[in-house]
């Protein structure tokens, strides 16, 4: 009985707080209006993500496109193949592994550091003193931070796609033998070999980039706007902003992948 | 004139207000005393519409808080100052700036009549000289005459003061409770305010209530309060207290 109850409880507040975080996000749309009012302070907020996950981004990125084509090498290897390793690590990188290292690092730099400027504002009452003063916290401070990060985290995973070929091309040349020329061939024909600007995955992950950002700073703002009870609630909404922000992107990840592949074909 | 009516409201699942009625003339200070955690702060909240009774009733000049819309509630947070403990400032805005926020959100003034206006209220609570500071590189003391400023900048008829002096040495408080008076006589207006502090409900109250277990256990003038036996009163007020 009291295992039910507990876990009763524990299931109600996750669904509580995931439709706290889907209303969140509806009020924010629903304030797209005034974003106009708030374009200074979002470009702020933008730079500042940008520029303060920049490089680890680019670290991780590197070596995650080094992971990719030492994987898929050893395999190739046995094959004789080598030669497709840069269209591989190229089309793996965009359509999966640039957004999603692109988002982690969001969501453990940017991500965080929303769900402590927030939840720290909410616990001294700075949200409150909004309300009383009829400035809809979630027009002030949300919205801004929910679009730089949606304009952002595309960004990085741009230069995110571009610095992992550029590993895979490093392990692809020294470990794997495939010429550095050949990588590059190989990689640009399949970025730009399909009838549209660009092929199907640079498209769909720097879709999933996009919902990855959105995620990131509502699931964040949320968890800073529910803190409660000082410095310890403060740093506890920090931890579930990471953890559920991290758990969003691998479930949303899925998602996108297999209505764009499985789904729709 | 400021209502409250047999207000309930449980949180968290406590009884916070059981039953509480309290009465705030034109022109005067309330002051609400009581133990932390007995619902002032709370009791503040509803008198300004960020809670909602459970049960009872909140007016302000007549009209049912509770009740009204988002339009109404504008209106009314327009012509009420709130003071919240420490200030409550937006960290990345100056002190101008954080006086200047509820009329620029709802800018319907031109830009010169609200750096007026700013200015105005900045001087009356002798911050002008720090304009352009930030929050966090100014004292509590000037974060609170901030809140104060920026309370008072829409010319609100009433402002509601939670603990304007927690955490202030004993002169600065002095200089707090001297501008709580200096509201009240010069700008004419109607508080409620809480604290804990002997001092400042003496000094700025004309009436004072203390609040326990939800409702208000005593009520009455500074002077009734400083001679009554009723062992709150003497635990707030008296001799030993502060
Ligand atoms: N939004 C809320 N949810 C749950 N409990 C709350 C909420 N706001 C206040 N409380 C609880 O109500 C009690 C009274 O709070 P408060 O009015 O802040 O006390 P104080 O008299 O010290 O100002 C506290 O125990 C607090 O934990
Ligand atoms: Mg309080």
């Amino acid at each position: 009985m009291n295992v039910f109850a507990k876990l009763g409880g524990f299931l109600l507040a996750r669904v509580d707080s995931a439709g706290y975080v889907v209303d969140l996000l509806v009020r924010a749309i629903g304030s797209l209006h005034r974003l106009p009012r708030r374009l200074r302070f979002t470009l702020d907020m933008a730079f500042n993500a940008g520029v303060r996950s920049l490089p680890v981004t680019m670290v991780v990125a590197a070596f995650a496109g080094a992971i990719l084509a030492m994987q898929t090498g050893i395999e190739l290897r046995r094959f004789g193949d080598t030669a497709v390793l840069g269209t591989i690590t190229a089309l793996s990188m965009c359509r999966e592994m640039g957004p999603f290292i692109t988002g982690v690092i969001l969501a453990a730099t940017v991500g965080s550091s929303m769900a402590a400027e927030l939840g720290t504002m909410q616990v001294s009452d700075e949200v409150s003193a909004l309300e009383v003063m009829s400035v809809d916290p979630v027009d002030y401070l949300v919205l801004p931070r929910v679009v730089a990060l949606a304009i952002m985290c595309p960004l990085l995973t741009v230069l995110s796609n571009l610095v992992g070929i550029y590993g895979g091309s490093v392990i692809a040349e020294h470990n794997l033998g495939v010429s550095p020329d050949l990588f590059w061939q190989s990689a640009r024909e399949a970025l730009t070999s399909s009838g549209t600007l660009l092929p199907k995955e640079v498209y769909v992950g720097l879709f999933k980039a996009f919902v990855f950002g959105t995620a990131i700073a509502t699931v964040s703002c949320a968890s800073g706007l529910r803190a409660s009870g000082g410095a310890l609630g403060v740093g506890l909404a920090v931890q579930a902003a990471v953890r559920n922000s991290v758990i969003l992107i691998i479930v949303l990840g899925f998602i996108v992948t297999w209505f764009f592949y499985f789904l729709t074909g | 004139m400021i209502e409250l009516r047999d207000v309930h409201k449980r949180l968290g699942g406590r009884q916070i207000l059981d039953g509480l009625t309290l009465t705030v003339p034109e022109g005067m200070n309330f002051v609400l005393m009581g133990p932390s955690g007995t619902g002032k702060s709370v009791t503040l909240r509803h008198v300004i519409g960020i809670l909602k009774p459970d049960q009872g009733s909140v007016r302000v000049d007549g009209q049912e808080v509770p009740a009204m819309d988002r339009a109404q509630l504008m209106a009314l947070r327009k012509r009420m100052g709130y003071l919240f403990q420490n200030g409550a400032l937006i960290n990345w805005l100056t002190v101008a700036e954080n006086v200047a926020l509820p009329l620029r959100e709802h800018g319907r003034l031109p830009r010169a009549e609200t750096d007026d206006r700013v200015h105005e209220v900045l001087r009356l609570v002798g911050m002008d000289h720090a304009a352009h500071q930030y929050p966090p590189s100014i004292s509590g003391g000037m974060r609170l005459r901030t809140g104060l400023a920026r309370a008072l900048v829409t010319k609100p008829e009433y402002v509601l003061y939670d603990e304007p002096n927690a955490g202030l040495d004993p002169i600065i408080s002095q200089q707090i409770h001297e501008l709580i008076v200096e509201v009240r006589d010069k700008v004419g207006v109607t508080g409620l305010v809480v604290t804990h502090s002997r001092a400042c409900a003496t000094f700025c109250g004309d009436r004072i209530g203390i609040l326990e277990q939800g409702r208000l256990a005593v009520e009455g003038t500074v002077a009734e309060l400083a001679h009554s036996d009723h062992p709150l009163a003497r635990a707030f007020l008296g001799g030993d207290a502060d």
